[in-house]
């Protein structure tokens, strides 16, 4: 089989990941972006272990590993949205902004100072 | 000999030590621990330094001894000590007077929350002075010089929680300390030029020294001298040291720290002989001090402070007498002045602590009940003034007709400058008579002005008192035994009619009213004498003033120039990174946008251009 099929869904799958990551608001649709994006790398490896033919397999070893540690890594990503869901009742990415500088809120920031500790939510 | 010699400084050191390290728990096992420990080993210590002055006194000479030499690259410092007579004789005064007030101070500081800690600053201050006379190297002298202005802090400072005392401790550490920098320098100027600081060596190379070097070291070591032993322009801080318990004024007073200064001219006397210069400005301070000193006695209200300036101008007597050639004099006279100081002051403490008030105008008819307080003062009294046969009569007229004697016939100094201290002393003479009959009387005699209980002071008070009467009173004539301390009628009799006429005016004029101060008669000028001439109003007006003024711009400066450019710089530093800070939105998507498109641009870049 030619090459060029494999990894040109590989790159498809992997720009649909980066634009979600970075484009999408919720922050499981982000997780799930970032999903895309694991497994175009997977896809990746497991077409040129095919294409390289190798002897060990190295490729579909580490498919393997990457799917475990994804699935770890899923499961702690959305643990995680639980919690700030549970606390602010919503997940919206771009709305989390509690490490940002003083003063470099957008316009119709709260006073600033004060803003950090407030619910953003609460306050829109 | 020097292994006793060592002992009798070590052990007041040890029980200071043991005092500090165990403090108020010692009075657990032993209901007076503290006091045991304070006056035990002072007490072996008198034993010891009067079996030494016993062992000098029978094969006179100088004994030394070294432990080791620190090599310090430069002059080598000898940790060694020296005996001589001198030594001997002032060494067994500080013990006695020391032991006194260890005793005495046991009832004066009883229920003192403090004891432990102000006992064992007095061993420690009682040992650093021992260390001051024993020394057979300036620099250990020094180091022994210093530990009691130290202790001089702690122990005028006793009763801190007085912001007045605090100030005192303050202003009596400054002050010694102004001239204790005087003093080092005055000891490194001679040791450096001598090659060597061992006293013995020092003084006898002082002949081989250039006159300017030894003129130089002279007047340095005069102002630790003037510092320590509260002379004129460095005497205020004494009377200031009145703040301390009535024990310490009469240790600071009678054998410690003041004697020290006019026991380091003595021992420097060699080096002090070669350079008149020095004489001259030592016999001139004396003049004013001890004339000044006496005039402000005359005038105060409070007991101890008449007292202080008394020593004021007792010390410059016998600054007097060194200056004028009569050391022996002058040295028979700190021995005296230290017996009937050490007496008056406690006997002062007593008075005090029965009438509750220093003030002289709270006291009268107190000789009924107090006759032990009373007469063991009187003899104080008769001492400091000279009346003979107290100690003090020998003594000081010894130092007069030595004055006589260089004013006549021309000495080490100046006929002019002999003759201005002679005519000091015996001015001095009815000054001292005049303030002493004036303090006897209204603390003894007339009607009794408070409203407390006249009795005796306890036991342990007013036996050190009457002990140390008989010394103040009897310990003049040792000196018959000197040829050039004997009186001559013509200087004796010059000094008794001054002395008549000092004590005959004040009591003249406390006769006609008894129940007013005799003081009164200075008229306009009492005010100027009860402040000592202004002198510490001078020195604020002078010194600290200007001072003030100068940290004043300094603070100012800091706050304006320094401070603002540091803030400045920080204030400049955080607006220049104002910018910076805009693309730390908190939103995780722009910063991996930015990551991203950095990400591309390096990649963009490794392949476009490698």
């Amino acid at each position: 089989m030619h090459l060029a099929y494999p990894l040109v869904v590989a790159a498809l799958l992997f720009s649909v990941g980066v634009y979600g990551v970075l484009a999408r608001r919720n922050a499981i649709l982000v997780l799930m972006s970032v999903e895309l994006m694991l497994n175009a790398v997977n896809l990746n490896l497991v077409a040129f272990d095919v294409w390289l033919r190798d002897r060990l397999h190295g490729g579909q070893v580490l498919t393997l590993f990457t799917i475990v540690i994804a699935a770890a890594e899923i499961g702690l990503g959305l643990a995680i949205v639980l919690l700030v869901y549970r606390n602010r009742r919503m997940i919206d990415v771009d709305r989390l902004r509690e490490l940002r500088e003083d003063g470099t809120a957008p316009a119709p920031a709260p006073e600033p100072g004060t803003g950090s500790r407030t619910e953003e939510g609460a306050v829109r | 000999m020097i292994a006793s010699t060592a002992l009798v400084i070590l052990l007041p050191f040890a029980a200071a030590f043991a005092g500090f390290l165990f403090g108020p728990r010692l009075s657990r096992p032993l209901r007076n621990g503290p006091a045991v420990l304070a006056c035990a080993p002072v007490a072996a210590a008198a034993v010891l330094a009067a079996v030494v002055a016993f062992a000098v006194w029978r094969t006179p000479g100088a004994r030394t001894g070294t432990l080791s030499m620190i090599p310090t690259g430069g002059v080598d410092i000898a940790i060694g000590l020296q005996v001589d007579g001198l030594a001997a004789l002032v060494g067994l005064m500080v013990c006695c007077v020391a032991l006194a007030v260890q005793i005495y101070s046991i009832a004066y500081m009883a229920g003192d929350p403090r004891y432990s800690s102000y006992a064992a600053f007095v061993s420690l201050f009682t040992a650093a002075m021992l260390l001051v006379v024993y020394a057979g190297d300036l620099l250990l002298l020094y180091v022994g010089w210093e530990v009691m202005g130290v202790c001089s802090y702690f122990l005028i400072g006793h009763h801190w929680e007085d912001r007045a005392n605090s100030r005192a401790a303050v202003k009596a550490f400054l002050v010694t300390r102004l001239g204790d920098v005087g003093f080092l320098l005055g000891i490194i100027v001679l040791g450096v030029g001598a090659g060597t600081f061992e006293i013995d060596g020092v003084l006898g190379r002082v002949g081989t020294l250039p006159d300017a070097t030894v003129t130089a070291a002279a007047l340095l070591l005069l102002a630790g001298v003037a510092g320590k032993s509260a002379q004129f322009p460095l005497h205020t801080w004494l009377p200031d040291a009145m703040a301390g318990p009535t024990p310490i004024s009469a240790l600071i007073h009678a054998a410690t720290m003041v004697a020290a200064g006019i026991y380091v001219v003595a021992r420097l006397y060699p080096a002090f002989l070669a350079a008149p210069a020095a004489l001259t400005v030592l016999g001139l301070l004396a003049v004013i001090s001890m004339v000044g000193a006496a005039l402000a006695a005359l005038a105060q209200d409070d007991l101890k402070r008449v007292l202080a300036y008394s020593t004021v101008s007792q010390l410059a007597v016998m600054a007097a007498g060194l200056a004028v050639g009569a050391d022996t004099g002058a040295v028979f006279h700190l021995l005296t002045h230290g017996a009937f100081k050490a007496l008056l002051f406690l006997a002062a403490g007593c008075v005090i602590t029965v009438a509750g008030s220093n003030m002289l105008r709270d006291y009268g008819g107190l000789r009924q009940n107090m006759p032990l307080t009373f007469w063991s003062m009187t003899i104080g009294l008769a001492a400091l003034a000279g009346v003979p046969p107290a100690s003090g009569w020998l003594s000081k007229d010894a130092v007069i007709e030595g004055a006589q004697h260089t004013a006549l016939h021309g000495g080490e100094i100046p006929g002019a400058a002999a003759w201005i201290v002679y005519l000091g002393l015996l001015a001095t003479v009815a000054l001292t008579a005049a303030y002493a009959m004036r303090a006897w009387l209204m603390t003894f005699f007339g009607e009794p002005r408070g409203s407390y209980e006249i009795r005796e002071a306890p036991p342990l008070m007013s036996w050190p008192v009457a002990a140390l009467a008989v010394p103040a009173a009897v310990l003049g004539f040792f000196g018959l035994g000197a040829a050039e301390l004997r009186p001559h009628v013509g200087a004796a009799l010059i000094g008794l009619v001054f002395l008549l006429l000092g004590g005959g005016a004040a009591f003249l004029v406390w006769n006609r009213d008894p129940a007013l101060d005799p003081a009164r008669v200075l008229g306009p000028a009492r005010p100027a004498f009860a402040r000592a001439f202004y002198v510490d109003e001078a020195y604020a007006y002078a010194v600290a003033a200007p001072i003030r003024a100068l940290a004043r711009r300094v603070v100012a400066f800091d706050t304006r120039g320094i401070d603002a450019l540091a803030v400045g710089a920080a204030r400049g530093t955080r607006r220049l990174s104002g910018p910076l800070r805009i693309p730390q939105n908190g939103n995780p998507q722009t910063y991996l946008t930015g990551l991203l498109a950095g990400v591309v641009i390096i990649t963009a870049g490794v392949v476009i251009f490698l």
